[in-house]
């Protein structure tokens, strides 16, 4: 490669590496600054430097904790839900299936729905504690329908965020799949290996690191869900249905409490960062192969 | 070497296969029904599920508001626009780690891997802030802005995995040939680089079209794409179910098809290139 070449590319690159890193550096610093101040914008021009006081207030609110808590639940929950189905649904698209590619379209097609439409479709048309769907085909077998919205809120939510995400664990899993060698499986049938062994000593270990890619990839996303909250419950009732992501909107955009709000916001970055550690060494790992 | 797969067993998989597939559409399926009824029909008990009175008024209501279509304009344009910046941006900056690359090379792109996982939320007192300063608030503009920094890591990883994938040889050889760099870029590069291209953009734009965080703090009127004027569907109760499912079936139907098409990048460009 020429040092001409060489010049050019650091002369391509740099647009990209000077955007990203304004758009990295500039916003996080304000964040830690503001972390550090008393800034209600109510009472503008009353900010003072209040060191650590935010993060204590931020960490010790009742309502740090319970979001704390709903976050984890619903993390937890939509990734139980889509790597455990999305496994058995791929396993099943994997096999001899007429017509495969039109289930294929219509396995993946929530994950093009916008957040803020399947959200309220859900909430009305199919959970609505009277006209709802659900509700209907509950009455129907005889059974009590549930008020999603007032008695289980954040399962209503895990429910639509496990629905959104289905199809992106299915469709990797599947493309997966599809990569594991033919052969590798016929030799363990042949070698008289159950249906039961084969998946467990040979599809399963092929599937483990798309699964752990699936898990970080969507764990990210769902840390930071915030739309399906917005137009469903507006985090409650009470603070049944408030995460860490929605707790900080609340404090800085209907509280305008900016110090405290910037306090949550660097603990939201200090959590995506743990799981971004993970994630960026498995892609790494990848790109040297 | 195909399988040799037992007639019962085709007939089983496909039977649950497609319950399994309809029953994940359903709610899709429902909601384009639902857009397809009178508001009083939509929401009665016992619903109907195909012997209702079709009609397409929900649709002409909608339409008729002239805010559908300056919502639906602004989506365009935002996820256009965000879409084509990002390009112009993640192109030449792809090309180079792909073709010269440099011991930092790997850093590079893992830094910029590592960007796209900062939460919105941690950064959103400070856009909003700067937002307000500069009059950017529920401007077309900031829009574009944020979403195209928002993205641009993804762009530049997936136009970098299939930039990667272009065989090196074929450059040298159009070298020892006298080809020229600039003879070599369009005759050679451009075409073998067209299909990952035209798939980034695609994904690209899916992506924009369907961003609910920062069109939801950022923008409530003039600039609000789809994604915020559906939201403001959210406040009364049971009203208007009919002209909800008409508006979003409106809002997803070119993205659902866009997607269908893109499903192979799809898992491609947000595994990063770590699933094929």
């Amino acid at each position: 490669m020429t040092a001409e070449t060489r010049a050019l590319g650091r002369l391509l690159l740099s647009p990209a590496v000077g955007l990203l890193f304004v758009w990295m550096i500039v916003p996080l610093a304000m964040t830690i600054y503001f972390s550090t101040l008393r800034y209600n914008l109510l009472n503008p021009g009353m900010e003072q430097f209040i060191g650590l006081e935010n993060y204590i207030y931020f960490l010790s609110d009742p309502a740090f904790l319970a979001s704390l808590q709903n976050t984890l639940v619903l993390v937890g929950s939509v990734l139980l839900i889509t790597v455990v189905l999305g496994t058995l649904i791929a396993l099943l698209l994997d096999q001899v299936v007429i017509g495969r590619s039109i289930v294929r379209l219509m396995v993946i097609a929530p994950f093009f729905v916008m957040p803020t439409v399947s959200a309220l479709v859900w909430k009305n048309l199919l959970m609505h504690p009277v006209s709802g769907l659900l509700s209907y085909i509950a009455t129907s077998l005889g059974l009590t329908p549930i008020d999603w919205f007032a008695d289980m809120p954040l399962l209503a939510i895990i429910l639509i965020v496990a629905w959104q995400w289905l199809p992106f664990a299915t469709l990797i899993l599947l493309t997966a799949l599809q990569s594991l060698d033919e052969e590798q499986r016929e030799a363990a049938e042949m070698d008289g290996a159950g249906a039961f062994s084969t998946f467990f000593y040979v599809t399963l270990p092929h599937l483990a690191r798309p699964i752990t890619v699936v898990i970080l990839i969507e764990t990210i996303f769902l840390l930071t869900v915030f739309a399906e909250i917005f137009v469903t419950t507006g985090g409650g009732p009470g603070l049944a249905t408030t995460n860490i992501a929605f707790l900080i909107y609340a404090q800085a955009l209907i509280q305008y409490d900016v110090g405290s709000a910037s306090a949550g916001g660097m603990v939201a970055v200090v959590i995506a960062n743990i799981v971004a550690f993970f994630l960026v060494r498995i892609v790494g790992r990848n790109l040297e192969a | 070497m195909a399988r040799r797969v037992s007639p019962a067993r085709i007939a089983v998989a496909t039977v649950a296969a497609w319950i399994v597939g309809f029953v994940i559409f359903f709610p899709i399926l429902w909601m384009i029904l639902a857009s397809f009824k009178t508001e009083l029909e939509a929401f009665a008990i016992p619903p109907s599920f195909l012997f209702f009175h079709w009609t397409i008024e929900n649709y002409e209501t909608v339409q008729g508001r002239s805010d559908y279509i300056h919502h639906a304009l602004n989506s365009l344009v935002v996820a256009g626009g965000s879409t084509l910046i990002a390009m112009l941006i993640a192109i030449p900056a792809a090309w180079s780690m792909a073709f010269a690359p440099s011991k930092r090379t790997k850093d590079t792109l893992l830094w910029m891997l590592s960007t796209k996982m900062m939460p919105p939320v941690g950064v959103l007192v400070p856009i909003y802030l700067i937002y307000r300063t500069f009059s950017l608030l529920d401007t077309l503009g900031g829009l574009i802005l944020v979403l195209c920094l928002g993205n641009l890591p993804i762009v530049i990883w997936m136009l970098f995995t299939y930039f990667k994938e272009i065989p090196k040889d074929i450059l040298e050889a159009a070298r020892m040939d006298g080809a020229t760099v600039r003879r070599e870029l369009i005759y050679v590069l451009t075409p073998m680089a067209v299909p990952g291209i035209a798939s980034t953009l695609l994904l690209n734009f899916i992506l924009a079209w369907n961003e609910a965080f920062w069109t939801l703090n950022l923008s409530s009127s003039d600039a609000a794409p789809l994604t915020v004027f559906i939201a403001s569907y959210s406040s009364p109760e049971g009203l208007f179910w009919a002209k909800l499912s008409a508006a979003s079936t409106m809002a997803i139907a070119p993205i659902l098809v866009l997607g269908w098409f893109s499903q192979r990048q799809l898992v491609r460009g947000l595994t990063f290139g770590a699933v094929k």
